[in-house]
């Protein structure tokens, strides 16, 4: 039941989408689900780390939006001696690269370190990236210049093969994440800390920076997720990536990772990723339920997949 | 001892699953007597004593409760009867205070409100007929755990028990608590209450209980009186077979062993000051002294697991310095916890992840080798002769003496030249003893270093070549040879003219 469960739905969900629009399998409407999925999913695959190890990070959304703010900033300010063209576009990547590793580190570090709850520490700083993108967009939206915009557009809208690049790159994330989840001595050090530090200690496991590293990954990965989402509308708000880590933490839950850590898994977590964008997809398609209580479908889905977990955890 | 029976199983079956864990087993209880119930690990006394309590039906077979047949359908009915079951594992509310967890559930009230008043009083009551002085008022995260313990008896004690079960009651208490719980023991058994325990010490069956009924592989296999059996018949009859020879003969160290590890000044800030000691290839060294005396601290500080100084730390000549457990392992040196299931286990993991979560290196450089992993549990089931149902079942549904034996196998893959095991046999049953005292004595043999901390003196003196005593924090003394005796390691534990009622262990 805990490996069939979350398939099954996703299988049940692509049934009932298919049955209630045509135009539902069409490789555009796939395309189109799969590219928005990936934020969210880049951004939960590193969530999954950091579950399993026994942390959480409700800072991603508002770092997300931190981050974008950042790399508008400095592309706009570097517009005048780079000009229009891939080296400041690489410029921004880097930044929100670094961005997002310093973002990790920083909560990595008060977590380990310091040893302050997790939950704390990340409600502390998504209120503070949350704030600073207000602030430094005053109140309003920051854009990226026109030019620009045009010139990296394609990055979210171009791809290989009609595959968009957020896609080829979420792909590529989870293959990566998922051997080293599953394969490689990280993820193990990873689930035993989650299960048990003291023992984790014991056996010679770095506690710590089997945390810390989980943070920074998932740091560099809401840099990349940044990365593609920034090109979709050039601009940022204090309205960005509003609740993205709530839906990255329920991802990572519907795909049978632990919430309190011990046991994760990245395929679980694309599934879980995929569920949620499907919902909201097929009610966008059909006039069955109104889009408006999306939220209130997911969040049952939710609750059942952690009752599903249950039961499974209960007979096993 | 006449009495009639209390509480009585007649030919009680459980089986979990296809498992048949008890197959037809008699038990009885009588008021006014105390009952040992003693097996070695998964012999089946847990559920045994479960199914008393009403924790769990039993599967086939008759509960009879004064003569009448009974139903437990729950531990209401059982609490309802009069039966109160003490766990090993506490059943308190950590956040809630002394009086709170003894009254949970059962609140004495006036009108709408708590009647607080009464239940401190009750509980200063309770607490006061078993000599225990702690403030009901204290939250009970902040208890020792023979303290828990003792809250534990007091909430039986308000509960008028007719039958009190307890599980390894002794096992957390240090020697004096132990006697003030026997005393308490005896002062319920005087009053007329039916008394069941477990332990595995026998020398406590025979210090307190009138009867004793020794379980094996899920069946009853003697009931008798204390008075009719030796220590040496109750083992035996356990066992299954003669285990006097519990621990291999020393063959001795040979004159010139080279020297493993020598360590001088190792200091644990707050447990221990400036140890020093030398241990030789082939040389299996003892450390023992009372519980608190800063043996555990010293090791986990030498091995890099908490916070030490050491002014000089050779290994087989070579000077080096440790400041984490990597450091450690590097050089050959590997401390086991006193603690599988709070240190040394993966409990909801399986035999695979638990076996090579300490020596990953080994088994890939970033990619971790299936294929490898489970030759080497393949091997270590066989080595250790870990006994599980199957290869994926999770280590907390082991039982202790299999834990133990994993925790072991899990400790050697990573190959130590220097092996420190701290309370190597603690809580699990003398087959499996036998069969780690073995082990430890062969690696000795094979040239290996190995050091035992150890609560119990027989172990320490069964064992070891030469004792380190320890004293708060220091070492108190050094024994050799024929010098090993219990006496001798009393003396130095508890110094001159220390507190006769402390434990030596």
């Amino acid at each position: 039941m805990s490996v069939l469960g979350p398939i099954l739905a996703l299988v049940i969900l692509i049934v009932i989408g298919a049955a209630l629009n045509g135009n539902f399998l069409s490789a555009g409407n796939i395309n189109n689900v799969l590219s928005r999925s990936a934020f969210i999913g880049i951004i939960a695959v590193g969530m999954t780390f950091v579950i399993t190890a026994g942390g959480l990070d409700l800072s991603v959304g508002s770092m997300a939006a931190f981050i974008a703010g950042m790399m508008i900033l400095v592309m706009n300010a570097a517009l005048p001696t780079l000009g229009v063209g891939i080296p400041i576009i690489l410029l921004g990547m880097l930044v929100a690269l670094i961005a997002g590793i310093a973002a990790g580190m920083l909560n990595g570090f008060l977590i380990t370190t310091l040893g302050i709850e997790a939950f704390i520490v990340t409600l502390g700083t998504m209120g503070i990236y949350r704030s600073l993108v207000t602030w430094l967009a005053n109140g309003g939206t920051l854009s990226l210049d026109f030019d620009l915009r045009t010139f990296y557009r394609p990055v979210y809208f171009d791809g290989i093969l009609g595959v968009s690049w957020p896609i080829i790159v979420f792909a590529v994330v989870v293959i990566l994440g998922e051997i080293l989840m599953s394969r490689a001595r990280f993820g193990r050090h990873c689930a035993a800390t989650g299960s048990n530090e003291h023992v984790a200690h014991y056996s010679s496991v770095n506690v710590g920076r089997t945390r810390m590293l989980t943070y920074i990954m998932l740091g560099l990965l809401v840099g990349v997720a940044t990365i593609m989402y920034v090109p979709r509308l050039g601009s940022a708000s204090a309205s960005t990536g509003v609740l993205w880590e709530l839906e990255a933490i329920a991802a990572v839950i519907i795909g049978g990772t632990v919430l309190k850590g011990g046991f994760g898994r990245v395929w679980g977590t694309v599934i879980g990723v995929l569920i949620l964008s499907l919902i909201d997809n097929i009610l966008n398609l059909t006039d069955l339920v109104s889009p408006y209580l999306n939220g209130a479908i997911q969040g049952v889905i939710i609750v059942l997949a952690v009752i599903l977990q249950r039961e499974a955890k209960a007979k096993g | 001892m006449t009495a009639a029976p209390i509480l009585a199983l007649r030919g009680v079956h459980k089986s979990f699953g296809p498992v048949e864990v008890l197959s037809g087993i008699d038990v009885t209880l009588r008021s006014g007597e105390v009952l040992a119930l003693i097996g070695e690990n998964g012999a089946g006394k847990s559920t045994t004593m479960k199914i008393l309590a009403g924790y769990q039906p039993a599967t086939a077979g008759r509960i009879m409760l004064d003569g009448k047949e009974v139903r437990f359908d729950s531990l209401h009915d059982g609490e309802a009867a009069g039966i109160v079951l003490i766990h090993q594992e506490f059943n308190l509310a950590e956040q809630l205070t002394v009086e709170q967890n003894i009254f949970l559930g059962r609140e004495l009230r006036r009108g709408l409100l708590l009647d607080k008043w009464r239940m401190r009083d009750l509980t200063q009551q309770y607490l006061g007929r078993l000599k225990c002085r702690i403030d009901p008022d204290t939250p009970v995260s902040r208890l020792s755990n023979s303290d828990k313990q003792m809250v534990e008896i007091a909430k039986a004690l308000s509960r008028d028990a007719r039958v009190l079960i307890m599980d390894e009651p002794t096992a957390v208490l240090t020697g004096s608590e132990v006697e003030v719980l026997f005393e308490q023991v005896r002062a319920l058994r005087a009053a007329g209450t039916a008394i069941l325990f477990t332990s595995h010490k026998l020398g406590e069956v025979a210090a307190i209980a009138d009867r004793v009924t020794i379980m094996r592989d899920g069946a009853v296999v003697r009931s008798d009186m204390v008075a009719a059996m030796t220590e040496d018949d109750m083992a035996t009859a356990m066992v299954g077979r003669d285990v006097s020879a519990l621990y291999p003969p020393k063959p001795g160290v040979a004159h010139d062993a080279r020297i493993a590890l020598q360590v001088q000044g190792l200091t644990v800030p707050g447990h221990a000051q400036d140890i020093n000691f030398t241990l030789h290839q082939g040389e299996i060294l003892g450390i023992a002294g009372l519980i608190g005396s800063g043996r555990t601290e010293a090791m986990e500080g030498l091995c890099g697991l908490r916070p030490a100084t050491i002014s000089a730390l050779q290994i087989e000549g070579q000077t080096l310095a440790i400041r984490n457990t990597a450091d450690a392992l590097n050089n050959g040196l590997c401390y086991m916890t006193e603690d599988r299931k709070l240190r040394g286990l993966l409990l909801d993991k399986g035999m695979r992840v638990n076996l090579t979560l300490q020596a990953l290196a080994r088994f890939g450089r970033i990619l971790i080798d299936r294929r490898a992993e489970d030759a080497a549990l393949a091997q270590a089931v066989k080595d250790f002769d870990i006994r599980a149902g199957s290869a994926d079942v999770l280590v907390g549904n082991l039982s202790g003496g299999n834990q133990q034996k994993l925790l072991l196998a899990k400790i050697m893959q990573s190959e130590p030249r220097i092996l420190i095991v701290d309370e190597p046999t603690r809580g699990i049953d003398i087959g499996t003893k036998q069969q780690i005292y073995t082990f430890l004595r062969a690696l000795a043999a094979s040239g290996k270093a190995i050091i035992v901390v150890s609560s119990e003196m027989q172990e320490i003196i069964g064992l070891s070549d030469r004792v380190l005593v320890m004293r708060q924090g220091r070492i108190a003394g050094t024994l050799d040879g024929d010098a090993i005796t219990e006496d001798a390691i009393v003396r130095c534990a508890m110094g001159v003219g220390a507190d006769p009622d402390e434990r030596a262990a």
